[in-house]
């Protein structure tokens, strides 16, 4: 019995757009690295935890936070990887280029990490616990790429 | 079998956008109503219950995006995707369970934040429907019409319901459409979908629900009067359009009798007070009036018209101003039954109703009431 061809309905160029609301929390985080090139977390009024990027609320004490400290600008490397695989650029839509460093960085003076990409110019130095500064973008647009990168610094 | 009760509720304002507030910031708001509404903290919740959708958030596990800001942090929180009645549903399976004895449930909804007739595009099966463009408008559209060619009921007889419920939102500030409008304005409000005018049809809304649902054993441990839980129930219809009358409504005819039956209810239209139903569009209203046995199919109208279901009638519906006057998708349904808590306990303010002792609050799942769910709510155990 011949096999009976098998169809597919591909979606094509269709999206499915959203504007999501940055909040009174991230406006202010946002704005700080834009205006003023500056790293700014939430403060607990109970345990006294800083969280970057900032909320409205500390989870576990369940209670608001509106105590805005200054962090960084220099940090550690809490955990990375180096990309290898060309996945989709959820910005681009299109194959993003390798290698390129991603990982979490822990600001001075907060208590959370941070997602960013990491420069890997060398990547002996691309390391758990290795210092970092941000690197800012010369156009900021009020997101999370204000900062383009952290750096390795010495 | 054992009792359970809502022992507090917390709503913020219904609003066009909320644009200061993320998902996390409304949701803190009405927790946080509600707990004090209880006189509860957040130690006296044993386990949490949001509800969200991953499609109308923009995001999947959308539940993260609440657990630190509804205090799930080391209790057990779990989501469920749909319609707010159907996330209370849940929350008051757990309370029932013998595992958990207090559950803070959740219904969190930005309409502003989405292009809201693709989301419900994206509800129709994409090998043979969603291609043709069909949303919720467009499909409610045709459940109208063959609504109307059945029962005879005119626009202008659907049109009294937008009116009726814009006019109770005038008394209701956490509405976000109260309007003082006529027949006439709702006639000549711009038609989007045969037969469907603009003041038809429910807006794009923000907003969140919160309700805590106790088991009997700790229900009057804590400030707040319980209001009991006396029936629920849900029931579901086809899924493909074609597949259903679509001039009726076989589900929530079966979802209401099961609740009524629970409740020990026998006959509905005298045993309950008030009614707070998913109003999405107007026709809506009477066809699920007629649908839950508390009208004759297809003389609803006759008894709108007679100002029955006014907010000083025989029967209030949409006291509140229902979906009409505000339509946070998701939390719509949990809007519904914090209503008719406050309504049962003669909370409600400027829109309380005279005579409320049992209240019937209905939510649906899925386009033109897929799904049904119906909760009778009592003041007395
Ligand atoms: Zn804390």
């Amino acid at each position: 019995m011949a096999e009976k061809e098998q169809l597919i309905i591909e979606s094509g160029d269709a999206a499915q757009p959203f504007k999501y609301a940055v909040g009174m929390h991230g406006s202010k985080f946002f704005t700080e690295t834009r205006d003023n090139m500056r790293l700014m977390g939430l403060k607990c009024p109970k345990c006294g935890k800083v969280y970057v990027p900032p909320r409205g609320v500390c989870g576990k004490c369940f209670v608001e936070m509106d105590d805005w400290v200054e962090v960084g600008p220099k940090g550690v490397i809490g955990t990375f990887t180096i990309l290898r695989f060309a996945f989709i650029d959820p910005e681009t839509g299109q194959q993003k280029p390798v290698p390129y460093g991603y990982g979490f960085i822990k600001l001075d003076g907060a208590d959370t990490l941070l997602q960013h990409y990491i420069d890997i110019k060398d990547e002996s130095k691309v390391k758990i616990g290795a210092r970092v500064e941000p690197v800012y973008a010369q156009e900021r647009k009020g997101i999370t790429r204000n900062i383009e990168y952290f750096r390795i610094i010495d | 079998m054992d009792r359970t009760a809502i022992i507090g509720v917390g709503m913020t304002t219904i609003e066009a956008e909320k644009r200061r507030e993320t998902f996390a910031d409304m949701t803190w708001e009405a927790v946080n109503k509600a707990l004090s509404d209880a006189g509860m903290t957040i130690a006296d919740i044993d386990n949490v219950v949001t509800t969200s959708s991953d499609f109308w958030d923009g995001r999947t596990i959308s539940l993260m995006a609440v657990g630190d800001v509804s205090g799930a942090a080391e209790k057990n929180v779990s989501c469920v995707e749909g319609d707010g009645t159907y996330g209370a549903f849940y929350a008051n399976a757990r309370a029932l369970s013998g595992s958990y004895k207090t559950t803070l449930v959740t219904g969190h909804s930005k309409g502003s934040q989405c292009v809201s007739s693709l989301i419900t595009n994206a509800a129709f099966d994409p090998i043979y429907e969603r291609v043709l463009g069909m949303d919720m408008i467009t499909a409610s559209a045709m459940q109208a019409n063959a609504y109307m060619n059945r029962t005879g009921v005119k626009p202008e007889d659907a049109a009294l319901v937008s009116v009726k419920n814009h006019g109770n939102a005038l008394k209701n500030p956490m509405a976000q459409l109260p309007m003082n409008i006529t027949v006439d304005d709702v006639m000549a409000s711009e038609m989007i979908a045969d037969p469907l005018r603009k003041l038809d049809c429910s807006p794009v809304s923000d907003g969140c629900c919160a309700v805590i649902i106790a088991h009997e054993s700790v229900a009057t441990k804590f400030k707040q009067k319980p209001i009991w839980i006396r029936g629920l129930a849900f029931c579901t219809d086809s899924f493909f359009f074609g597949d259903r009358d679509l001039a009726r409504s076989k589900a929530l005819t079966e979802a209401a009798k099961k609740a009524y039956a629970m409740a020990g209810i026998k006959d509905p239209r005298k045993e309950i007070d008030l009614v707070e139903l998913y109003d999405a569009f107007s026709y809506q209203e009477l066809l699920w009036l007629e649908e839950m046995g508390l009208a004759d199919y297809g003389k609803a109208a006759a008894r709108l018209k007679a100002g029955e279901f006014n907010l000083d009638g025989a029967l209030p519906v949409n006291p509140s101003g229902g979906l009409l006057s505000g339509h946070p998708v998701i939390a719509a349904g949990l809007y519904r039954i914090a209503e008719i808590v406050l309504q049962l306990r003669g909370d409600a303010g400027a829109h309380q109703v005279k005579k409320a002792k049992t209240g019937l609050a209905h939510g649906v799942n899925g386009l033109c009431g897929q799904s049904h769910c119906v909760w009778i709510l009592d003041k007395e155990k």
